[in-house]
């Protein structure tokens, strides 16, 4: 067997989001980058496959040289090789093409991203793949158990879930819940050293033309004072949440 | 030029959002000059969407499960019938699944997470929430065929009386690369993707045994309750509660957070909520610094009053 895990690059959770050149850049500076949560879930489930069946972990990432820290640490976490499209990527449709040309004739039966990236948020990027590919899709996936041929795939909808079974090749939108946050694989030293001997190839990139721009951006606005209101007096609340915020 | 809404319908009734999903394609259709169109899945009062402006209505009939894919080809299909350029469509979980899928079919271009009207028509620009709502993108969409995802809640509902004709469309039986078997929580049960309010619990609350709290305001407002991840980690509360970076997004018009201190995910998990709630015995908990209104006491307090006292308003 073998799987692929889609994996993108973005600011760590706690990052300050900041915006230069007249708000057309988004501001890099200070910024810590990290594997997408959304893709880091699947990246350990891909590893508890390995250890359950015979199979090949493959981590692929569209980006620059800058994103080459986090495919080794999806090395050291247990992936056994990288690949990395050399191009910095401006859309969803661009990063899905990528991928699916690189999938083409090599055979994984699994091919694992993230619900959304935590960025950019476009949630797109799976069912792209998907499409482009031919394969079976599940998005929002919460948990998943595949053999050689099949697959068995959660899917979390707004009111409740779904159980979706069929054959591989199988493309999923990933979440928390394939695994749990606590079962999230931490690498160790020997991980660590293991990552710098690992392949991690370049790819050139093929696809050049974006089917949308990003014009600018803007900040959140500035966040007034928030009302505090007496334990005492808690009706001032429910008057406030009538009257003024109209939301009751 | 056709603009082509997307209306979701859930147990034959259209959903909410696509009444939302209605009036913001009649605003574009009015300043485009051009008609609006709707799709739509099993709808048994498919007239109640005249009231916001669609022209004609293809009311898709089929006893086939819900599957992404084949609903995708069947939406493709009909968008092309009805010779559409502009498709629009909301943020359910459903539509997030099947539209991806549409895009590489109709080779459009798709912007999610809409927050309100196109800022230019011509070209198509719109503002979209990202970096999990710390801040916005200005998106331009360049391809012929486009699609616009909108967020719930965040355009508004308008009537808008048209002439409607609906045509039936039974396709012939469909079939599936995927078994498909649902399975619905308790039916009662508000989804958070829906609720117009969210009444959400934190760590403060002690344990699972206190959720009564949430519960209780949870329905004298007709919320739906989640919690923050802590809580779902802990296994005080299911999964699918949790709300935040890593959880479901929530873009409810009020949002009340008891007990939860307000890690910055989980701030920004919520933060397409127009109104915040805080409910919290520390002054210093972040969310304060979050919210619109705050109250500083102890939730065991503070909860079961404004349970009483929203029941005296709610009877009023």
């Amino acid at each position: 067997m073998k799987v692929l895990v889609c994996i993108s690059s973005v600011p760590d959770t706690t990052s300050k989001i900041n915006f230069i050149k007249n708000e057309t850049q988004f501001d890099k500076s200070g910024v810590q980058y990290i594997i997408n949560p959304n893709d880091e879930f699947g990246l350990t489930r891909a590893i508890w496959l390995k250890e359950k069946e015979s199979c090949e972990v493959h981590a692929i990432c569209v980006g620059g040289i800058d994103t080459d820290p986090i495919l080794r640490k999806a090395l050291a976490i247990g992936a056994d090789q990288a690949f990395r499209v050399d191009i910095n990527p401006m859309d969803a449709n661009q990063v899905a093409r990528e991928i699916s040309d690189f999938i083409k004739d090599k055979e994984y039966n699994l091919i694992i991203a993230g619900r959304e990236s935590i960025d950019y948020n476009g949630g797109m990027v799976p069912g792209m793949i998907a499409t482009l590919i031919n394969a079976n899709y599940v998005s929002n996936c919460v948990s998943l158990d595949v053999d050689q041929s099949n697959f068995k795939a959660t899917r979390e909808t707004d009111g409740g879930k779904e159980e979706i079974s069929g054959i591989l090749p199988l493309v999923i939108g990933g979440q928390k819940g394939l695994v749990e946050e606590s079962d999230l694989i931490i690498p160790n030293m020997r991980g660590i050293m293991m990552s710098r001997k690992k392949p991690l190839t370049i790819i050139e990139a093929k696809f050049q033309k974006l089917q949308t721009k990003t014009v600018k951006y803007e900040k959140l606005p500035p966040k007034g004072e928030v009302k505090l209101v007496n334990p005492e007096n808690i009706n001032d609340l429910i008057d406030l949440l009538h009257n003024e915020a109209k939301v009751i | 030029m056709a603009i082509v809404v997307y209306l979701e319908t859930e147990n034959g009734n259209f959903k909410k959002s696509a009444l939302e999903v209605s009036s913001y394609g009649r605003k574009l259709a009015d300043e485009t000059k051009s008609n609006l169109y709707g799709i739509a899945f099993n709808s048994d009062e498919p007239l109640k969407i005249q009231k916001y402006g669609v022209e004609k209505l293809i009311n898709i009939k089929t006893d086939h499960v819900f599957d992404a894919k084949s609903y995708a080809d069947l939406l493709c299909k009909t968008f092309k019938d009805l010779e559409g350029t502009l498709f629009i469509t909301g943020s359910s979980a459903d539509s997030r699944f099947i539209f991806p899928i549409v895009s590489i079919s109709l080779d459009a271009s798709y912007a999610t997470n809409v927050i309100e009207f196109p800022s230019s028509i011509s070209p198509l620009i719109l503002k979209r929430s990202a970096f999990t709502n710390k801040g916005f993108v200005f998106t331009e969409l360049k391809t012929n065929y486009k699609i616009i995802g909108i967020l719930n809640n965040s355009f508004g509902i308008f009537e808008s009386e048209s002439k409607l004709e609906v045509k039936d469309y039974i396709p012939e039986s469909l079939e599936s690369n995927v078994q498909v078997e649902s399975i619905k929580e308790d039916e009662e049960k508000i989804s958070i993707a829906d609720a117009e309010i969210v009444v959400s619990g934190g760590r403060g609350l002690k344990g699972p045994e206190n959720w009564n709290l949430v519960e209780d305001l949870a329905k004298i407002l007709g919320a739906a309750t989640a919690c923050s991840k802590p809580v779902s980690d802990m296994g005080w509360r299911p999964h699918s509660e949790h709300v935040g970076q890593t959880g479901k997004p929530v873009a409810s018009n009020l949002y009340i957070a008891i007990g939860v201190s307000g890690a910055i995910q989980h701030l920004a998990g919520i933060n397409a909520s127009k109104c915040k709630v805080v409910i919290n015995n520390d002054p210093e908990a972040p969310f304060f610094k979050a919210a619109d209104y705050g109250v500083i006491g102890d939730a065991f307090e503070v909860v079961p009053k404004l349970i009483d006292g929203l029941k005296k308003f709610k009877s009023r």
